[in-house]
């Protein structure tokens, strides 16, 4: 396995509050990587460090074995790498179709997902096109702010809390995308706190505490008490 | 029937002052920057327009069609060396930049041309009007509203068909956002305010064809330009030319009570509207 994603001893301010502590990752050619961790730990900053909208003060990204923390957000986007906000983060005064349009913004040449494509894969989407985006429902809102993410055609894929106050059904119905963005030979890497839903998804796994990994490894190989005592900073000593 | 008239007056001024106010609007639209020197870049352009009429002997027409090219690039220069450096959280220092630049602008108006007053020499078409009935409509008048209509159009379409627009829109909700779509800000911000200096040389040319101009005239018309856009509603660039039709007419009306009331009845209306629509007559949803 290559490693396409590299970020090692990565550090993240916000003013004089030290939000990351030397994180390092490796993410594989086709991988899915999970991130989970309780509110706090870090795991938006270094989403955000990541694409280039939150401060690095020291270590380094690599993406391809090129270095893109010096970066700025609009150049690592067009690096290859792609964000599902927080949030969502639609813009309000764009209509559904717009949002998934500006996410092709920047895009170069041909690639698998376009607009036909995002609607087969969300198919409520393609009823609404012409809908303000500010008039569906926080699932469908999410499926955009996915198809705007993917309209770039990215290598590496950020999902920071996709299922953030989604009911499971709906949680469930996004995660049914994972497939065929996979395929679609798009890495991706999934922040969660709902840790079975990113245990499902993930190749590997990473716990966060305080703005440090403190525990990686495969689903299959973690117990559920090593995450539970990762996820709450229990230590057995 | 004087009443018709005088509305018919209203309206075809209201359209220079919508021309004055369409670049002030779409700045504030998407960057959410008061340009207090767009009077003074409005009056800098008729000197751009004069200026090149001269040298090469063209109609003032003529001269703005070069002139326009040369003032966008003035936008995106400004915007990209300066404007960007101050825009921020802090709505003060681009308030007090733009300032400064209205005072400069002036002064260097003043050095170049002398405070005379100067008109653009557009020769016969401005004594030419015609007659519906009784009211009789000038020529160029009808023309300058004509031209606001088609700037007011092209803008919108600017604003909501191309994709272009669909990225000033984007970066107006949310710049950071929009800078994980590989948008970048600034130059969106360069281009937006070049556009703007385009608009506003649009409407050096009216301005300058209309009346007298000298070097100190650009804040009255940016007070003017304000109005419009604020009780048009911030970001709608419709609201914006009924906004500039409101001070055109409440003008006129005013004038025809007595002359000396023109610029007063103006404000007046400007006053009446915010007292009954704070957010102006169309107010955008999201801000
Ligand atoms: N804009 C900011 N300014 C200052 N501190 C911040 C800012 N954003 C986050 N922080 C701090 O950085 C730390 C990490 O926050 P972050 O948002 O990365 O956590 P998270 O793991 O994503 O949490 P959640 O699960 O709640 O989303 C927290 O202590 C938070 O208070
Ligand atoms: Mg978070």
């Amino acid at each position: 396995m290559s490693a396409l994603l590299e970020i090692s001893e990565l550090t993240a301010h916000y003013g004089d509050f030290q939000a990351l502590f030397g994180v390092d990752l490796v993410l594989g050619q086709g991988q899915t990587l999970a991130i989970i961790g309780a509110n706090g730990a870090g795991k938006t900053t270094l989403m955000r460090a990541i694409t280039g909208i939150a401060q690095v003060t020291a270590g380094t990204v690599t993406l391809d074995g090129k270095r893109i923390d010096p970066l700025t957000a609009p150049d690592i986007l067009r690096a290859g790498i792609s964000m599902v906000p927080e949030g969502r983060k639609l813009f309000p005064s764009l209509s559904v179709e717009e949002n998934l349009m500006i996410g092709a913004h920047a895009r170069k040449g041909s690639g698998f997902w376009n607009l036909a494509r995002v609607c087969e894969l969300f198919p409520v989407l393609a009823e609404r096109r012409h809908q303000p985006s500010t008039s569906l429902s926080g699932g469908q809102q999410q499926m955009v702010s996915i198809g705007r993410a993917l309209m770039s055609n990215p290598s590496v894929l950020l999902c920071d809390e996709l299922s953030l106050g989604l009911a499971p059904v709906i949680i469930r119905e996004i995660y049914a995308a994972f497939p065929t963005i996979r395929e679609s030979g798009t890495a991706i890497i999934v922040v969660e706190q709902d840790i079975g839903q990113a245990l499902q998804v993930a190749d590997t796994v990473h716990c966060m505490m305080e703005g440090r990994i403190t525990l990686s490894g495969r689903p299959g190989d973690l117990s559920r008490e090593a995450i539970h005592d990762a996820y709450f900073g229990i230590t057995h000593s | 029937m004087i009443w018709l008239d005088t509305l018919l007056q209203g309206l075809l001024l209201g359209g220079l002052y919508a021309l004055f106010a369409a670049g002030l609007s779409l700045v504030f639209g998407i960057m959410r920057l008061v340009n207090l020197a767009h009077g003074d870049l409005i009056v800098l352009g008729a000197y751009v327009i004069l200026g090149i009429g001269t040298a090469f002997g063209l109609n003032p027409f003529v001269a703005a069609l070069i002139a326009l090219p040369l003032m966008f690039l003035l936008g995106w220069v400004l915007q990209t060396v300066l404007l960007n450096r101050v825009l921020g959280d802090d709505i003060l220092p681009p308030l007090l930049v733009t300032f400064g630049l209205s005072v400069v602008i002036q002064n260097a108006l003043l050095e170049g041309f002398s405070a005379d007053s100067r008109k653009l020499p557009v020769g016969p078409i401005e004594a030419e009007s015609f007659s519906i009935g009784s009211v009789s409509i000038g020529v160029m008048p009808l023309v300058t509203f004509g031209s606001a209509i088609l700037v007011i159009l092209c803008l919108n379409w600017i604003f909501y068909r191309t994709a272009l627009g669909r990225a000033f829109r984007a970066t107006s909700d949310d710049a950071v956002t929009a800078q994980l779509m590989g948008i970048r800000p600034k130059r969106v911000f360069a281009l937006a305010t070049g556009i703007a200096l385009v608009v506003a040389t649009i409407a050096a040319l009216y301005l300058g064809a209309r009346a007298n101009f000298d070097p100190s005239i650009g804040p009255a018309r940016l007070l003017y330009a304000f109005e419009a856009v604020i009780i048009g509603g911030l970001g709608s660039l419709w609201g914006t030319l009924i906004g500039g039709l409101v001070i055109g007419v409440a003008q006129a009306f005013g004038a025809a009570l007595n002359p000396e009331w023109q610029i007063l009845a103006g404000h007046i209306a400007f006053v009446l509207i915010l007292l009954v629509r704070p957010r102006g007559l169309f107010p955008r949803a999201y801000d």
